[in-house]
């Protein structure tokens, strides 16, 4: 489904990502984790397109779009939800989800809208509230639910627990569990690493731009180094 | 607290003093080819103390009067209202559009000469604030030099019809196109800025324009302006006493009345009234519509907004061609209306009431932007008895007003995009 062959991303003449490989197959869910710093976002990014690699591949569903623009990468079944979530603060809720829907046509985002509502009945609720004054739970279920109203093939969410309570967490990670049954694909940067392993068919450990281990999510949890390094010992 | 608050009001009012003594306080008289000092008369003194004394008070008192300020709003029976259902409000809203275009069509037969020349200024500044409300308003792009296509608009008019001697309604579009052109060219370079550097580079830019146009003496005639601007015809009728052009008729001649000046006034007024109503009529369409939406994305999250498949560039350029498209539009009629142009008429006071209209209107409200464009241009005009007093008034007013409805004078309600039910 996507491939990264080899990345390496600059920022200026700073050198973020020093040669990452990774790859996520149709159909799994992901993990990548790693530290502040380590450059977790800097990769889902690039993936993106902004910033662009300076060296490497990357594929999504076999198509080379390591230099396409971001608006076009978007559009090509691929959806982020972005680092702190980034709801449009000014906007009711069922705006948020219909600008998710901005290239399909009414139709679909009708059903769309549906199947969010589904999956986040508290949305349905708050459907008239700015999005600005919901809580950080609410809005972390509303960047989900944009990005899903997209009709992606394959979603990249980037910490989508920061700053939750445990029980939050918990909702978002079984819904993310779900979408993988959906048949979409799950690639899930996390700083909490426990249930993001759990959850994932196949994990990464980013240390300093560069990958230090891969494995599935199983081997990754009983990894002593992994263990003592993002487990807490 | 309170001692802090003492403190801080004693500094200011020290300061009133400091800066108000040597400027109002001492007189320069030329005796003979002499320039004597003399200090100014008694009453002055006294006021200058007494404004010292103003503003200790208010500073002193500052935080009970300012919180006496923020509760005003509660007493207006509008403010904590829900929101009206939106089908009602599109309905009022229409109504009163109606209302409003009902009663400008009016107004030239019951008003004088002077008010009827004074809302064609008007309806060119709500031309202007509505282009410029949907680059800074709508997709949040902070322009500060939008005057320059206002400049570029009338320039292209004026030079069209003094060197190829073309009519108002051809260089109506043109003039719009070209200012829009301008506004496409410019979006290039502040695509990747945001904010205060936007703002800067969008200042320099107006500079340019104007000094470009006061320095290009050969083709501009520079400071000096180009007069001689062509009124608008109706259908090959002219409102001169003459005719100018050969095969045009005169407009009191078609219809057997007597020449009266006031009816090509009426008929520019009328002409700048269809042109404002089309500007609204068309951003409002604009506004509803996936580009609309786009901006207001933009605004919101550049992050989200581009995560979500909306080109950056699409979007930022499209807002800035359209508003300077009808920038373009404004410029024309200006042109027209005066007869005569020089660069003085765009200078940076220009782009900055505009930019004060737009924000007192309320950013984003058609509505509110109208209403500001009328009590901004009429006001002062009002007010002449105190004419030195004018920008004073003008300041104090949008201080107070920032204080008060810090979100305009009529906030904009977005129109929710209604998805037909299922059949
Ligand atoms: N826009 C930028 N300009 C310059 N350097 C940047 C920029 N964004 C990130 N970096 C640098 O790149 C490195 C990786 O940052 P990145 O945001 O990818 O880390 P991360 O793994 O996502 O961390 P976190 O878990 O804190 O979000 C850091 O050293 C950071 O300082
Ligand atoms: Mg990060």
């Amino acid at each position: 489904m996507l491939l990264l062959e080899d990345i390496h991303t600059h920022y200026g003449k700073i050198e973020a990502l020093h040669g990452v490989s990774v790859e996520v197959k149709k159909g799994e869910i992901v993990s990548l984790i790693g530290a502040n710093g380590a450059g977790k976002t800097t990769l889902l990014m690039t993936v993106c397109g902004s910033p662009q690699a300076t060296s490497g591949r990357v594929v999504l569903e076999g198509r080379d779009i390591t230099r396409d623009k971001t608006s076009d990468i978007m559009r090509s079944g691929i959806a982020i939800v972005p680092e702190g979530r980034r709801v449009f603060p000014g906007l009711t809720v069922e705006e948020n989800l219909h600008m998710g829907g901005f290239f399909n046509t009414k139709a679909e985002i009708r059903k769309s809208q549906q199947h969010v509502y589904g999956l986040f009945p508290r949305l349905k609720e708050r459907e008239h509230q700015r999005a600005g004054t919901m809580s950080g739970g609410e809005q972390q279920m509303l960047a989900i639910g944009r990005a899903l109203m997209t009709k992606p093939r394959m979603i990249i969410l980037d910490e989508p627990s920061l700053g939750l309570a445990p029980l939050i967490i918990k909702q978002i990670f079984e819904i993310i569990g779900h979408l993988r049954e959906e048949g979409i694909t799950v690639f899930l940067v996390e700083q909490n690493a426990h249930q993001a392993l759990h959850l994932a068919d196949r994990g990464y450990v980013l240390e300093n731009g560069l990958i230090r281990l891969q494995d599935t999510g199983a081997n990754l949890l009983a990894n002593p180094d992994v263990q003592n390094a993002y487990l807490g010992g | 607290m309170a001692t802090h608050n003492i403190k801080h009001a004693l500094f200011s009012a020290i300061i009133t003093l400091i800066i108000s003594a040597p400027i109002l306080g001492l007189d320069l008289e030329s005796a003979g080819t002499e320039l004597k000092l003399t200090g100014a008369s008694t009453s002055t003194l006294v006021s200058i103390v007494l404004a010292a004394i103003v503003v200790f008070l208010f500073q002193t008192f500052r935080d009970s009067i300012m919180g006496a300020l923020g509760q005003m709003p509660k007493l207006n029976r509008f403010a904590d209202r829900e929101p009206m259902p939106q089908e009602k409000r599109l309905k009022l809203e229409n109504i009163f559009l109606i209302v409003l275009v009902a009663g400008a069509l009016l107004w030239p037969f019951i008003a004088s000469r002077g008010s009827v020349d004074l809302a064609t200024l008007v309806l060119i500044y709500v031309m202007l604030a509505l282009g410029l409300n949907v680059v800074v308003g709508l997709a949040g792009l902070l322009d500060l030099g939008y005057v320059a296509f206002y400049a570029v608009g009338a320039y292209t008019f004026a030079l069209l019809s003094q060197y190829f001697g073309v009519s108002f309604w051809v260089a109506l579009p043109t003039g719009a196109l070209i200012a829009a052109l301008f506004g496409f060219l410019l979006g290039f370079p502040v695509l990747r800025l945001r904010g205060d550097y936007l703002a800067i580079v969008t200042l320099g830019f107006g500079e340019i324009i104007r000094i470009l146009l006061n320095n290009w003496t050969s083709l501009t005639g520079g400071p000096n302006g180009i007069g001689g601007i062509p009124d608008p015809t109706l259908f090959g009728m002219e409102f001169g006493r003459r005719v100018k052009e050969e095969g045009n008729i005169s407009f009191h001649d078609f219809f057997g009345i007597a020449y009266d000046s006031t009816h090509k006034i009426i008929f520019l007024y009328l002409i700048a009234l269809v042109l404002a109503l089309v500007t609204f009529l068309i951003i409002r369409r604009l506004m509803k519509m996936p580009v609309g939406r786009s901006w207001e994305a933009l605004r919101e999250d550049e992050i989200a907004a581009r995560s979500l498949g909306l080109s950056r560039t699409g979007v930022k350029l499209s807002a800035f061609t359209i508003g300077a498209f009808f920038a373009g539009f404004a410029g024309t009629v200006f042109a027209s209306k005066q007869g005569f142009i020089s660069p003085e008429s765009f200078v940076f006071l220009e782009s900055a009431i505009i930019l004060a209209i737009v924000v007192l209107g309320g950013m984003g409200s058609q509505f509110g932007v109208i209403l500001a464009a009328v009590a901004v241009t009429v006001l002062p005009e009002l007010a002449r008895e105190f004419s030195e007093y004018r920008m004073l008034i003008f300041g104090a007013a949008m201080v107070l007003m920032m204080v008060w409805r810090p979100q305009g004078l009529m906030p904009m309600r977005r129109i929710h995009i209604i998805l037909k039910k299922q059949e």
